[in-house]
């Protein structure tokens, strides 16, 4: 039995350890805002933060989860973090489906870094694919929500 | 929603010319119950509650273009309802939501709002008409005295009824109105379309809220994921069903035929389960030969020798215009097969009952959605409820639907509601691919060196037959808009012109993608139309400004020539191109700034401009938000994007190795949105075609070496620079 934190909610899992975390995330938990993109850490729409990290939760067995604080989006949703007021305001998500990976990504980024320049957005951001094309509204909405906070 | 069709019968016939409408009589709301507490539903699209909430029904598919916004605003303008007041609802799938010209739920071509712009405008007419009635019989007064304010009707002396204080009347709206298309309002009239409202999406899209068919979770549910055979046509021979059936979490392993479902309690044992599938299909199907290196090779071969298939289109006299040409110009382009990459693999939930059936699913194509269920299950259609989600990413991946195919099978054969996904390196090995294309151009001249002719021959596999069926391939007598689109020069006053296509039927999986025919067609024609402008010694700009056969063309040239500054040379190594392109009725001029290493052959673009003109633009900021993504996805395509074929096997499995453009490589990109008449035309598919000939004509700029070879590999590039 694994234990962990979730959104600030201890929970345990008996799944098998080598399960991905998204999986229990997304059919054990019921937090669908992670989505299942690649499965291999190549495109981010599964980001999560454990231990305030930025993690592809696709290729993080259970096992690494125990003891550990996650944060999904659905947490930045109910506190109405800048990043997703800044979602909204700059028109970003188009199909939408990558979006929690991208502002998982964003929110990991300005934690550690405020006022981020574009290029240091661009490289931060690099491994979150969005297939719509919504990558100038993203840098727009992060420079917009380190300039709110 | 089942009370939203109760009430309602076929609510508009298309008449066969196109986009005239006549209305039909909805008999049934005569034999309605009054009920003063119960939402008034005045037709299929929209219900008003006493509060005065307003319901109105979106019947498009949402995948990221803003169509479940747009149409419903539609609808609100005529209605002359409060944007503030209404709330979106996905429609059913019911023949009232028909798109005019498809005649069915489906969203493909860019076409959706052109589609939607006369029903969904006289469905929020005919529900102004109603409300109108109602409260001039309330006062006793003359129907043709009264007249609404937003979200209230006025009488003759001031008295005011609200939308929803006519709803708490109870009324019985009695036979719907007739309302003619000159009924509806004119452009200049309009308080709502034309001005940006907040995506209806955009705030779920924003806090992981949205829910797409992978996201269902249903008491009882199984997850299942599906291994397709490789090659349409190949059936399963043997697999190690014991091995698969034994592991952990495994419920059912069910042949389907052209594949292998596995079944279980978590979507985690299921995938791994399927790392364990080994399958031995049939080595009979046709496809099997396929292979893209060898087959270019056999294209081109057929190109210089065959005869083509089908005239695709033709005006003038192209074969006079060829003889009696001062110059001619030919040149060979090719371009891969491509993959849709959209980021949520296929799949679909569904629940099957002896007397129901029920399917979750983000499709385009939900009328097709609905048919297929109720024909697999038996069941009638009225039986079969189609729950339409959002999609993560469409680009015309989701007009093909045997993904529910697969999903209604296995959940009727193991009686339990089941959720579909495929694994990402199954949904890359049972992609619907852009065909591989080559294309030889040939171009005729006059002795001012202007383009008097074009003959443009394409060789590919056509979509047609795979995702309509023989009947519509014959009806339409061969001719394939989706691989041949953008194969003329419309807007350059060419007189003579000839576009053919040469079947290569070889089995390829192919599809309609974002841009179809027109992501190569474009392509070839306007790297051409910029080298024989700089053989004259001509700048590319002024050339085309010269052969513009419109004041609309010569407009969106000068307007991104002025945001690009397109006459100042640029340093750094940097150089710029241009290219105009059509997309239907809409028109787009694109200039890229790029730099070139000469090195490892790399092109870096720094800069896109796009001056786009859509028609009448009804939500401007979406527009550019659609310009932006597909101009993104013609720079991935351009740059990136390649599926090889090797035994008629996709060789690539996964992001790391079918690449699609990053934040980190993606230029500026400036989109102004210009403005032409009063109606909407195509939006969603405008920005990807001029992406590519325009970094193309920018390293023929800069070089004075030609490619034709998409993607623009480096190993492309180095091949070029050497040429």
């Amino acid at each position: 039995m694994i234990k962990f934190t979730i959104n600030g909610r201890q929970v345990s899992s008996a799944a098998a350890e080598d399960t991905p975390l998204l999986w229990v995330i997304r059919d054990e938990l019921g937090l669908t805002g992670t989505k299942y993109g690649c499965g291999v850490a190549a495109c981010g729409a599964c980001t999560v933060h454990l231990d305030g990290v930025a993690t592809r939760s696709c290729a993080t067995p259970l096992s690494m989860a125990e003891g550990t604080e996650i944060t999904t989006i659905e947490a930045l949703a109910s506190e109405d973090h800048p990043l997703v007021r800044a979602w909204v305001a700059e028109q970003v998500a188009q199909c939408g489906y990558c979006q929690s990976g991208q502002i998982m990504q964003a929110a990991d980024l300005l934690a550690n870094n405020p006022s981020p320049s574009r290029d240091e957005i661009r490289s931060h951001m690099a491994g979150n694919i969005c297939r719509c094309g919504t990558y100038p509204r993203i840098a727009r909405a992060i420079e917009r929500a380190a300039q709110e906070g | 929603m089942t009370q939203a069709m109760k009430f309602t019968r076929r609510g508009f016939m298309a008449a066969s010319a196109g986009l005239t409408f006549s209305m039909t009589f909805v008999p049934g709301l005569a034999g309605q119950a009054k009920a003063a507490a119960a939402p008034l539903q005045i037709n299929a699209w929209v219900t008003i509650d006493p509060e005065g909430q307003i319901t109105i029904f979106a019947p498009a598919a949402e995948m990221g273009q803003g169509v479940q916004t747009v149409v419903p605003l539609l609808v609100a303008e005529e209605m002359d309802a409060e944007w503030e007041d209404v709330t979106v609802r996905t429609a059913p799938v019911a023949a009232a939501f028909n798109h005019a010209m498809f005649r069915g739920q489906y969203t493909v071509a860019s076409l959706t709002v052109r589609g939607y712009w006369i029903p969904a405008r006289t469905a929020g007419a005919q529900v102004r008409a109603v409300l109108m009635q109602a409260a001039a019989n309330e006062w006793g007064v003359d129907p043709a005295e009264v007249s609404t304010e937003p979200g209230v009707v006025v009488g003759p002396s001031g008295q005011r009824l609200s939308y929803g204080e006519i709803a708490a009347l109870g009324v019985e709206p009695g036979p719907l109105p007739e309302i003619a298309p000159e009924d509806l309002k004119p452009a200049s009239a309009f308080r709502l379309l034309g001005k940006d409202v907040t995506r209806v999406d955009m705030r779920e899209k924003s806090t992981g809220a949205a829910q797409y068919a992978s996201d269902i979770q249903l008491p009882d549910m199984l997850y299942a994921t599906v291994a397709r055979s490789p090659v349409t046509g190949q059936t399963v021979e043997r697999f190690n069903e014991e091995e698969v059936a034994g592991r952990d979490g495994i419920t059912h392993v069910i042949s389907l035929g052209h594949g292998v479902a596995i079944v279980g309690e978590s979507t985690a044992q299921v995938f791994a389960a399927r790392e364990a599938l080994e399958v031995d299909w049939s080595q009979d199907a046709k496809g099997l030969s396929i292979n893209s290196d060898k087959d270019r090779e056999e294209y081109l071969e057929r190109l210089h020798t065959g005869e083509p298939d089908v005239v695709f289109s033709s005006t003038g006299d192209i074969k006079a215009a060829l003889e009696g040409a001062a110059s001619t110009v030919t040149k060979e382009f090719f371009t891969e097969y491509l993959y849709h990459a959209q980021m949520e693999p296929m799949g679909a939930v569904a629940h099957v009952t002896a007397e129901a059936a029920e399917v979750w699913t983000g499709t385009q194509w939900q009328s097709m959605a609905l048919n297929k269920t109720a024909t697999i299950t038996g069941l009638d259609p009225e039986q079969v409820k189609i729950h339409q989600l959002y999609m993560g990413g469409g680009f015309g991946r989701r007009a093909h639907t045997e993904y529910i195919d697969d999903v209604v099978t296995i959940a009727k054969e193991v009686g339990r509601p089941v959720k579909l996904l495929l694994r990402r390196e199954d949904d890359v090995a049972s992609a619907r691919m852009r065909p591989l294309t080559v294309q030889r151009v040939t171009m005729a001249l006059d002795e001012g060196g202007r383009i008097t002719g074009l003959h443009h021959a394409v060789a590919c596999e056509p979509v047609s037959p795979y995702m309509y069926g023989p009947a519509r391939w014959e009806a339409d007598a061969g001719k394939d808009l989706i691989t041949m689109r953008g194969s003329a020069l419309p807007h350059y006053g060419v007189e003579h012109q000839e576009a053919v296509h040469f079947y290569e039927m070889r089995g390829a999986r192919v599809a309609a993608y974002r841009g179809i025919g027109a992501g190569y067609t474009k392509f070839a024609l306007e790297t051409m139309v910029d080298q024989i402008a700089r053989e004259q010694g001509r700048d590319p700009l002024d050339y085309r400004l010269d052969m513009a056969a419109s004041d609309r063309v010569r407009n969106v040239l000068s307007r991104v020539a002025e945001m690009s500054d397109w006459s100042r040379v640029r340093e750094d190594g940097r150089g710029l191109g241009l290219a105009f392109t059509e997309y239907g009725e809409s028109i787009i001029g694109v200039v890229a700034e790029i730099s070139v290493n000469q090195e490892n052959g790399r092109i870096t673009v720094h800069h896109l401009w796009a001056a786009a003109e859509a028609g009448f633009p009804l939500q401007p900021d979406t527009i550019r938000a659609q310009v932006e993504g597909g101009m993104t996805f013609g720079l991935s395509e351009t740059l990136k994007e390649e599926i090889t074929v090797v035994g008629g096997q996709i060789q690539q499995a996964n992001f790391y190795d079918y690449e699609v453009m990053r934040m980190d490589e993606m230029p500026e990109i400036e989109v102004e949105i210009l403005r032409h008449g009063d109606m909407p035309t195509e939006v969603g598919e405008l920005g990807l075609p001029p992406v590519a000939p325009a970094i193309a004509n920018a390293f023929h700029g800069m070089t004075g070496k030609t490619l034709n070879h998409l993607p623009l590999s480096p190993a492309r590039v180095l091949a070029a620079l050497e040429a």
